[in-house]
């Protein structure tokens, strides 16, 4: 019995995130468009999570780096590690890793401050002033974070990458042209691109979870709390889905 | 209180409204003539909250019609009730002020919303105008978080009158303030409706703020208008559904 609840309950939910999903392409993308609002967000969710995608980024890359070698020596393939790392990097690790700092930073914040204005009445208060709530709050966040994880993953790559270019430099020298070029000649489009197109999906999810989480938010201060912890898990999540789905999608297309 | 009663502004009839097997509101009648302030009194959990909600558009009722000016709240979609609600005022019992926002942008908000080709310097001069009715035109630049109680729910009147709606809802407007805030903000909402013209529904709890506001009082049990009567004829009543609000 509480199986078919809980089955019930899930599926209450997955049919209200659809919902809530539609009314992006069907409230917040007509006109008017609340453009100082957008370039607002974009400021706080991409430019001011730079430097956390940043760092991460680079002991991700050299992390990555100090790992891999002691295989590749054991092969005696060292010569073959920005190849790797570059690889993996770009392919993989840099949007899935981006994506997921994206979501524990951006996914909680926008979770826990639509759930606070929802609980001190301040959505209710904007719909009473003929505001539009969904457009103004959830249609430019959605944007925003779909706009700027693809951003911050080019930029968090090329960081990660030069992480790495230091890792291989502790224990051999490589020349930093050296080092790009062997990752640039291992890297095509087919390496780029869908990796670049699953990090809009997860920008979108990000911020669609964050929002819906947060506009649904029950009252009291705990509401809040789950509202931004709830964010940061399904998101998480469904960035893994989403990546599934893009390996598969890719695989199929014969991308990879 | 010397108000202009020549048309109902609010008209609502038989309003049902409930949440899962529980009916808050169980026919409800209420008309507000123009002008007048008429205060809605029940106890805690009684719908008052819910019936203010109904009226704006918040909360949609079961059935029963709710006529604001004429024009039926209920059957209205979206950009309708946008339209309806720039005639309808609402203060909240939280404030509702965007706490992200100065109080200069809290008022400009509205504003820039709803006339969309309004000028920089009218925006000025009516925000200028709307926190000086309040007596707050120095908190212009401050953040809400620095303000008091008694000083946020000023500025939130401010907020709610710089539309210039014709009905005014107020959702406990005395609730946790101090009896000396509490008789100013009374005050504020009598000043105010005598300078607007508006017409008003107060919800409370607090009796000062009923006896001092009150053209009509309402009282709401079981969902329904039990009675409703001036101030003095509800005061002298023996029952005791009533008489218990005035102990």
């Amino acid at each position: 019995m509480a199986l078919i609840v809980s089955f019930k309950k899930f599926l209450d939910e997955t049919g209200n995130i659809a919902r809530f999903t539609g009314r992006f392409f069907s409230v917040g993308m007509k006109p008017r468009y609340e453009n100082r609002e957008l370039l607002n967000q974009c400021y706080n969710i991409g430019y001011l999570s730079f430097p956390l995608v940043a760092l991460t980024a680079f002991i991700m890359g050299l992390v990555l780096t100090m790992q891999l070698r002691p295989s590749l020596v054991e092969y005696g393939v060292e010569s073959q590690l920005p190849v790797m790392v570059g690889l993996a990097i770009v392919r993989e690790i840099g949007p899935v890793i981006t994506a997921l700092i994206f979501a524990g930073k951006i996914g909680s914040s926008i979770g826990a401050e639509l759930g606070s204005m929802k609980v001190t009445e301040q959505i209710d208060a904007m719909t009473v002033s003929g505001i539009k709530p969904y457009k103004y709050l959830v249609a430019t966040r959605v944007l925003a974070t779909t706009l700027m994880l693809p951003m911050l993953t080019i930029l968090g790559d090329g960081i990660s990458l030069f992480g790495a270019y230091l890792g291989v430099n502790i224990r051999s020298v490589t020349s930093i042209d050296l080092f790009f070029l062997q990752v640039f000649k291992s890297l095509d489009f087919s390496d780029v691109l869908p990796a670049i197109i699953k990090t809009l999906f997860f920008g979108f999810a990000v911020g669609i979870v964050g929002c819906y989480k947060g506009f649904n938010s029950s009252k009291g201060t705990q509401g809040v709390g789950v509202s931004a912890n709830s964010a940061v898990v399904l998101s998480s999540v469904l960035i893994f889905i989403i990546d599934l789905l893009a390996v598969q999608i890719t695989e199929l297309l014969g991308l990879n | 209180m010397e108000a202009v009663k020549s048309k109902s502004v609010i008209v609502i009839k038989d309003l049902v409204k409930g949440f899962g097997d529980k009916v808050i509101l169980d026919g409800f009648n209420l008309t507000v003539e123009k002008g007048s302030n008429v205060v809605i009194l029940g106890k805690s959990g009684s719908g008052k909250s819910v019936l203010i909600k109904c009226i704006i558009g918040l909360l949609a009722p079961d059935s029963g019609s709710i006529h604001v000016f004429e024009e039926n709240i209920p059957g209205m979609n979206e950009d309708e009730l946008d339209q309806a609600r720039s005639k309808i005022g609402f203060l909240f019992q939280s404030n509702a002020l965007y706490d992200s926002m100065t109080i200069r942008e809290n008022l400009e908000f509205p504003l820039l919303r709803h006339w969309v080709d309004i000028k920089k310097e009218e925006v000025d001069r009516l925000v200028s105008e709307a926190l000086e009715n309040v007596d707050l035109l120095h908190t212009l630049d401050m953040m809400p978080s620095e303000l008091s109680g008694g000083m946020l729910k000023r500025v939130a009147l401010a907020r709610t009158m710089i539309l210039r709606p014709e009905v005014i809802l107020y959702d406990e407007p005395t609730t946790g303030l101090d009896p000396v805030t509490s008789r100013e903000i009374e005050n504020l909402i009598l000043k105010l409706q005598k300078k607007n013209h508006t017409s008003s529904i107060i919800i409370s709890h607090d009796m000062n703020c009923v006896k001092n506001t009150a053209d009509v009082v309402v009282l709401l049990l079981e969902g329904k208008c039990y009675i409703q009567g001036t101030y003095q004829e509800l005061e002298q009543s023996t029952d005791q559904n009533i008489k218990q609000f005035f102990e």
